[in-house]
């Protein structure tokens, strides 16, 4: 082979993470590969033009806003960065009623009294203690965990490190952690909130993605999760980046070559080289061979473990583990071009309604039902909707005066027990849309186009086991120490060289760039030590 | 009683906050909607609309006008073709800055000017002085209002009501008819963006205010106010009086005073050995370069991230950047040995959402004002000063190609 297929570095997959890892990479002087199987980068974070002039997210929607010390690092405002922070945050209720938060607490304050005076300070209350909570655990976020199945002296001292800090936080942030780790969503809401659309609203943060309803246990985990994200308040930083999310990945892949990183598409990896335990390449399923003593898996773990590598030369525990790794995908994406925003009733020709999140679930008995349908094997009847209508944060999404809504599904469960995701493909996006008519009436007349996902789309197209949007379930025996096994939340695999940094390692899912740093961080620290 | 502008009867109803300030004697509004941030982006990502009619106008016309302002401003008036206007200044005798402005030059003895403090009585002080008989200085401050359209879709927004603005380069001017209203269109603006400043007789005010929020309404147009406005221009590296530098006029001694080579201005006397002006403060700026006196260079400060979040960390929060932007004073700092070396100021400090970091505009004196040159900033940190790390950086700090971009084609 000739020496332009030798790199230092080989990165498969080209989402976001795998191309913060890149990036990194490439900024510390190795000469970096990244290889994405499809004909475009961005894994789960693209957008694609379906019809002309209107721009579709596909998959992954709205972004909470990467660490700013990636993108200080990789200098991604200077490669166009371009975060629109969301305005308002609208959760319409079925008998005319509807919640409309914003940007200013006192307004806030009189709109969530005009369903609870005492739900209005409540919600003060929680946030600040919900942000105490999230800056406890900020270093847990922000490094590569320890190694509890290690009997090194290094990863002895991380874990007594750890359990001491634990130990150390104030009593009331511990106690809240307990509560988000071992309750529901619904049970530590119920402490704070009377009025049903207000507990609706913040309990759909502790579904999104995972099969749990509210009132399951590790719904608050969840929860807890989607508020890691942001802490300038309750409803905080989430935004839509310029040009959709795929429009993110863009500016990381204009990092990754502005370092002198390459990225090949069209370019499916069917296996790593491997031998004697240690990485020297990988081929593609062409035919193709590229070598580099660093080889890293931006796939889920299932992929990571059992696909790109054969399970025999693996450690038992590590498959096993990996074997009931759950995935089980439960959501699904319809999206719609329209040719004018929907009308609420009462509430007729107010745009800004729609700039930010539209959740379509107005109580906790309506998150629960939908959740029944899921149990059941079936997808909801009357689903929970998270709705953004991008078009009206930036122009740019569609024609003017044209509106592109994206709605994220839930539940819609990866094994359908009576069906199978071919056949129902239609009749799901038939469902989604009478749910949206019932709060929208007339909405089905605004329709140009429709697009529908399922779990099996997204696991055919993006490549995530089972449509499972975070590569994997955000649940605590999958997290921190355990993800995605115990022993091997480290980055490293046992394959020397052989390194994974999807969603499916720490911190985990949504497009934060974590696991991808922290796996770069790994890499190079080990690179390091072998020099020195 | 504040005055009101000729769009007030729009602006009203769309200022959901219902917070007013008072620009030289007129109700402005500070920002429309609860989230500054998001009205910041209108500039960035869609088109916004800025009412700044309370800048003070002023017509200067006739054949002399000329003469008038060679005397009077800085920068050298004959390098403003007809059809284009200047970002100038004017200065005292002894080089400090009365004022900066946007002059435009619409026919061969009739320009337009801008200021944000009365100037009528000194610019007529100078032709009573220089006995100019043929030039008139008039206060239009009350018959004109001014938009600003700004955003990476203005020319989208202003082409559905002229084809006039199309071929303006940047800094041209053009008059145009929109809606039947004798406009004057430049292609100017102060947020560091695609824009244009539309002069509009009062009496079609809203006409016009009308013709363009429609054209706008596809494009997410959007009302701004002057704080959004400030944003915008910290990242572009425009400076503001009584902000960054105060008038020379009313003040008492020296220190408060500076010069526009201070300010960042030198590039405006780069030929100034290639004209003969008279012009007020010649000599003294023809000294401060010669013997290289300047106290003081203008600069920019880019924040280091890593630095701003570890001192907040170790004191327990979160380092606060939602809406961040400030016009107080702040001290800097040398980087030696010596504990609390004073070097310099910063006056604008912003988080800029776009840029994901916190800048500032400082003044330093010159052996600290390289790009990459370490300071300390001083900053507030739970009611304690605390020095973090910051770079000296160019201004401006954001320079989109559309800023300059000629839409019609060409550069």
């Amino acid at each position: 082979m000739s020496n332009s297929n030798n790199y230092d570095a080989i990165v498969i997959g080209g989402g976001h993470n795998g191309l913060v890892n890149a990036a990194y990479l490439a900024k510390s002087g190795l000469k970096t590969l990244v290889l994405e199987r499809r004909h475009l980068v961005g894994g789960a974070a693209i957008t694609e033009e379906l019809i002309p002039g209107f721009k579709f997210t596909t998959f992954s929607y709205a972004i909470s806003l990467m660490r700013p010390d990636i993108v200080q690092d990789l200098r991604l405002a200077d490669h166009g960065m371009m975060v629109l922070p969301l305005v308002n945050t609208f959760q319409p209720g079925l008998n005319g009623d509807y919640l409309l938060l914003g940007a200013d607490a006192d307004a806030n304050f009189h709109e969530i009294a005009r369903h609870s005076r005492e739900d209005a300070e409540s919600i003060r209350d929680l946030s600040h203690l919900i942000d105490r909570v999230c800056f406890a655990l900020k270093p847990l976020m922000d490094n590569i965990p320890p190694n509890a199945m290690s009997d090194e002296p290094v990863e002895l001292a991380a874990m007594a490190g750890l359990k001491e800090y634990m130990a150390g936080l104030e009593p009331d942030v511990r106690t809240m952690i307990d509560k988000f780790v071992n309750c529901s969503a619904a049970e530590i809401l119920e402490e704070y909130f009377e009025s049903d659309l207000v507990k609706a609203l913040i309990a759909s943060s502790g579904i999104i993605g995972s099969k749990v309803g509210p009132r399951s246990k590790g719904s608050g985990l969840v929860w807890l999760f989607h508020k890691m994200g942001e802490y300038d308040g309750i409803f905080g930083e989430w935004g839509f980046h310029k040009g959709g999310n795929g429009g993110f990945t863009e500016v990381l892949a204009k990092a990754v070559m502005s370092f002198g990183g390459t990225i090949l598409t069209d370019a499916d990896v069917e296996t790593v080289i491997y031998k004697n335990s240690v990485a020297t390449g990988v081929r593609l399923a062409s035919g193709d061979e590229y070598f580099a003593p660093t080889v890293v898996s931006a796939l889920d773990p299932r992929r990571t473990f059992t696909q790109l590598v054969s399970s025999d030369d693996l450690p038992d525990s590590l498959i096993e583990a990996i074997g009931k790794y759950k995935f089980q995908g439960t959501a699904a994406k319809v999206n719609f071009a329209l040719s004018d925003l929907p009308n609420f009733p009462g509430l007729e020709n107010r745009k800004d309604i729609y700039m930010g999140f539209t959740n379509l679930g107005p109580s906790i008995d309506y998150l629960e039902e939908a959740f029944a349908d899921c149990e059941a094997g079936r997808y909801s009847k009357k689903p929970f909707l998270d709705c953004c209508v991008q078009s009206t944060i930036d122009p740019d999404m569609t024609p003017p005066g044209k509106h592109i809504m994206s709605c994220f599904v839930m539940y819609a469960p990866y094994h359908l027990s009576e069906s199978d995701w071919d056949t129902e493909r239609e009749n799901l996006g038939d469902v989604v849309q009478a749910t949206i008519e019932e709060f929208f009436p007339g909405f089905g007349s605004l329709i140009l186009h429709r697009e529908i996902v399922t779990p099996l789309d997204i696991e055919r197209i993006v490549g995530l086991t089972e449509g499972n949007i975070f590569a994997g379930e955000l649940f605590a025996d999958q997290m921190f120490l355990n993800r995605p096994a115990p022993g091997w939340n480290q980055y490293r695999t046992p394959i020397a060289g052989y390194y994974q940094c999807g969603s499916g390692t720490h911190p985990g899912g949504c497009v934060i760039g974590g696991p991808g740093k922290l796996a770069a961080q790994q890499i190079l620290g080990d690179l390091k030590h072998e020099e020195g | 009683m504040p005055k009101t502008t000729a769009f007030h009867p729009r602006l009203e109803p769309l200022n959901e906050t219902k917070v007013w300030k008072n620009w030289s004697g007129f109700l402005i509004a500070p920002q429309f909607k609860y989230s500054l941030t998001n009205e910041y982006y209108a500039i960035r990502s869609s088109v916004s609309l800025l009412d700044t009619s309370p800048l003070f106008k002023y017509r200067i016309s006739g054949s002399d006008s000329i003469r008038l302002l060679e005397r009077i401003m800085s920068r050298d008036i004959n390098r403003c073709r007809t059809g284009s206007a200047q970002y100038t200044v004017w200065s005292d005798e002894k080089g400090f800055v009365l004022q900066d402005g946007v002059i435009l030059r619409t026919d061969d003895f009739e320009f337009f000017l801008t200021a944000g403090e009365p100037t009528l009585r000194y610019f007529k002080a100078i032709a009573k002085e220089m006995k100019l008989e043929e030039v008139s200085v008039k206060d239009v401050s009350e018959a004109y209002g001014i938009l600003a359209l700004q955003g990476p879709h203005a020319h989208s927004v202003i082409s559905q009501l002229t084809q006039d603005a199309t071929d303006l380069k940047y800094f041209d001017l053009t008059h145009a008819n929109i809606c039947e209203t004798e406009v004057i269109i430049s292609r100017t603006g102060y947020t560091g963006d695609l824009g244009y400043e539309i002069w509009i007789p009062n009496e079609n005010a809203l006409t016009v205010w009308d013709a363009l929020m429609a054209a706008g309404e596809g494009y997410n147009i959007a009302p701004i106010g002057t704080t959004a406005l400030k944003m915008a221009r910290v990242e572009a590296g425009l400076l503001l009086m009584g902000v960054d530098f105060d008038s020379s006029r009313f003040a008492w001694v020296d220190a408060q005073r500076e010069t526009a080579i201070e300010l960042g201005w030198s590039w405006m006397f780069r030929n100034l050995e290639k004209d003969d002006r008279d012009f007020i403060g010649r000599a003294a700026i023809e000294a401060e370069i010669k013997n290289k006196t300047s106290r003081w260079k203008t600069v920019g400060l880019e924040i280091d991230w890593h630095s701003y979040e570890a001192v907040h960390l170790d004191a327990g929060i979160l380092p606060p950047k939602s809406d961040l932007y400030h016009e107080t004073t702040m001290s800097i700092y040398r980087r030696s040995e010596t504990p609390w070396d004073y070097a310099g100021y910063a006056t604008s400090f912003l988080f800029s959402s776009l840029l994901r970091k916190p800048i500032a505009i400082a003044k330093l004196p010159l052996d600290l004002t390289d790009a990459g040159t370490e300071v300390d900033l001083e900053i507030p940190v739970i009611r304690k000063p605390v020095n973090v790390l910051a770079n000296v950086s160019s201004l401006p700090f954001f320079v989109p190609e559309r800023k300059t971009a000629t839409m019609g084609g060409g550069k």
